[in-house]
């Protein structure tokens, strides 16, 4: 789960870190209303789940209430790669003297959580790691043995931060790693974080992913779901449970398990289709799951034909079958459907099947063979 | 001989009592697996369908000697089965539980590294393990496998790997341990523990490798088998046409930064000398090629 930047730096805050007072905005007028409430001058920033807002122009310095109006009417409404901007953040604005840049997220590799602190912060970390790697310290922490202050003070001086930067840093890195940890953050990023002209170091900006599956001990986070960003079949699809990424072609592909419904997407694109999207009804899916998922797809204008590839392990041929025959009359599916089915259970629920196969349910013994049937069948 | 477990091995259930627990331990049994019983704090004394229940894996290994553990609990409690497991002494622990938040997936990886050596963790978010005519632990369906090698199939995906060994008994090729590593972000047993004891398992003459995009586990695969494997190995790896930035159900399976896609994976194969099919099916040709040369 994304977090916008405000939510981000609520986020901290609530972990005891320095952050700017400010208000959320979602017409000029609220903006204008939470400039004269906060004083000027503020920012106006842009709150999109994507970066370069600078760049695109979605993070402006508003000097008066004027500039305020101005910028909010330029801002609202702007296309950042893709990401309309629905809701701008009004900020107090800060003087800076230094940028810098920390994190951290899971190293996959080493199998600990990683730290990264560069006293070049305020552009891409990317663009760092690529022009300048030295310029980035970074430390591995254990998650058993966690994050002492002296580690703090090791990295600190690493990263060759000046004397005025380290209390300040101190105290906010450890924090950070508290936010990371306790809030089961998959990624914490201050970018800026920023030494101001009078020694203060200070969160400027937040970028928080929060992770799904610890939502059971994080009840507080069911608000952060509500504003992710999603086209309408991604919204339709989440409310069923069921993962789903929408994608530009016209073979809708529902399949059981991750890489079975990735390795769909692939077959489908090797025999000249296109792919609606990505859809897993995970595992142990029932017939209601089924059904529910052959709605979603049903719903797309520009599925052509539905491919359902299910091979079954802890998800019941039986069960696949009777989802199938129930949401074919529960709703009028219409587009042709293509099944394969193997695995636990899976002659039963081709038995099932066998009466009601015809132009619009076809039954396919393999991947492959399924795939071309489901292809041919766009082309008409 | 299979890899990490065989027909001697114990295994105990925690989360037997559950309705997935109970419907994956009788299909275990069925297979010939030796289930010793299942685990509920409360409910020590009674059986499911005639599997005991024991209070905890200790006292189910003091009753019977189990030697390893198949986990079913929901994600809260699979950080305390898992140390439960640990403590108890277990040498193998299957977590087939999806959904377990990640940070406490790192934390149960190394406090296992660290202070229980002896204890191999299989998943989260993992089908299990099977070694076919020998025993089944976790969710794979046992008849699409066929017994007897020669080759062993590792995998970071449920529903491919029940697709890889499906190929390959279609073919009528046999497998000696199909392991499946699970697709979450810190899995307990990765690509480079399977390839390494495949590669020690005389049974094993040749592996399967089945991967997905996101992370760089099989680039490091890779690595290993050029430098380590002298079996032949054969790879698909699940996810080219997978755009940019959108995480493909699996926490682990996303393509982000320009890293973890598939092609740079598939190259990294290649050049470490593996034979890499664009889909399982062709995976499973391939696999057959080199079986007849066996």
């Amino acid at each position: 789960m994304d977090l916008f930047e405000y939510q981000g730096k609520q986020f901290f805050a609530e972990y005891g870190m320095p952050v700017s007072p400010g208000k959320i905005a979602f017409s000029v007028d609220e903006a204008v209303a939470a400039a004269e409430e906060l004083g000027t001058p503020v920012m106006v920033k842009a709150q999109v789940h994507t970066g370069g807002r600078g760049k695109a122009g979605g993070v402006k310095f508003a000097a008066t209430v004027d500039d305020v109006r101005e910028h909010a009417n330029n801002i609202l409404g702007l296309d950042i790669k893709g990401h309309i901007v629905k809701r701008v953040w009004i900020e107090k604005a800060s003087d800076i003297a230094e940028e810098y840049y920390a994190s951290f997220t899971l190293d996959r590799s080493a199998k600990k959580h990683l730290g990264m602190l560069s006293k070049e912060g305020g552009v891409e970390i990317e663009t760092v790691a690529e022009e300048n790697p030295d310029a980035i310290a970074k430390i591995w922490v254990d998650p058993v043995v966690g994050l002492s202050e002296a580690d703090v003070r090791g990295w600190i001086a690493a990263a060759n931060l000046p004397e005025a930067a380290v209390e300040g840093s101190v105290d906010i890195l450890q924090k950070l790693y508290t936010a990371y940890v306790e809030g089961d953050a998959d990624m914490v990023e201050i970018n800026p974080l920023i030494l101001t002209p009078e020694g203060v170091v200070h969160v400027l900006d937040a970028k928080v992913t929060l992770d799904g599956n610890s939502e059971f001990r994080h009840p507080d986070y069911e608000q952060y779901d509500a504003t992710q960003t999603r086209d309408e079949r991604e919204a339709a699809a989440h409310a069923k449970g069921l993962q789903y990424v929408g994608l530009d072609g016209s073979v809708g592909v529902i399949a059981n398990g991750a890489g079975l419904a990735m390795s769909t997407l692939d077959v489908v694109n090797q025999v000249g289709g296109k792919p609606a999207n990505f859809l897993d009804i995970g595992g142990g899916a029932n017939a209601d799951v089924m059904a529910g998922a052959l709605e979603v797809i049903n719903n797309d204008p520009n599925v052509k034909s539905i491919f359902i590839n299910i091979f079954g392990g802890i998800t019941r041929g039986e069960e696949v079958a009777e989802g199938i025959i129930e949401a074919m009359k529960r709703v009028k599916i219409d587009s042709p459907i293509v099944i394969r089915l193997d695995g636990t259970n899976a002659q039963q629920g081709r038995d099932m099947l066998e009466p009601h196969l015809g132009d619009a349910l076809m039954m396919e013994p393999t991947m492959l063979s399924a795939a071309e049937k489901a292809v041919s069948l766009v082309a008409g | 001989m299979a890899i990490f477990l065989d027909e001697t091995t114990k295994v105990v259930y925690q989360g037997l009592t559950g309705s997935t627990g109970r419907y994956y331990g009788n299909l275990n049994r069925e297979y010939g697996t030796n289930i010793v019983g299942g685990t509920h704090p409360k409910k020590a004394g009674t059986d499911v369908d005639g599997m005991p229940i024991f209070a905890s894996v200790a006292d189910a290994k003091a009753e019977t000697g189990c030697n390893a553990s198949c986990v079913f609990v929901p994600p809260p409690a699979v950080k305390g089965a898992v140390m439960e497991a640990a403590e108890a002494g277990m040498e193998l622990v299957v977590v087939i539980t999806e959904g377990v938040p990640a940070h406490d997936e790192a934390w149960f990886y190394n406090k296992l590294i660290t202070d229980y050596p002896g204890t191999r963790l299989l998943g989260p978010n993992c089908p299990g393990i099977i070694g076919p005519g020998k025993a089944n632990i976790g969710i794979t369906a046992g008849h699409i496998a066929k017994a007897g090698g020669p080759v062993g199939v590792v995998s970071r995906s449920g529903t491919l790997t029940y697709q890889a060994v499906y190929e390959l008994k279609e073919k009528d090729i046999g497998v000696t341990t199909s392991v499946g590593i699970g697709g979450d972000p810190v899995p307990g047993t990765n690509f480079i523990d399977c390839l390494a004891a495949f590669e020690a398992d005389p049974e094993t003459e040749a592996i399967m490798m089945i991967g997905e995009i996101g992370g760089s586990a099989e680039e490091e695969a890779a690595e290993y088998i050029k430098a380590n494997v002298t079996k032949p190995v054969v790879s698909y790896i699940a996810g080219v046409t997978a755009p940019p930035g959108k995480k493909m159900g699996h926490a682990g399976a996303i393509v982000s930064g320009g890293k973890g896609t598939a092609k740079a994976k598939m190259e990294a194969l290649e050049d470490a000398g593996v034979k890499v099919g664009l889909n399982p099916t062709e995976a499973g040709d391939l696999m057959a090629e080199i079986v007849k040369t066996l």
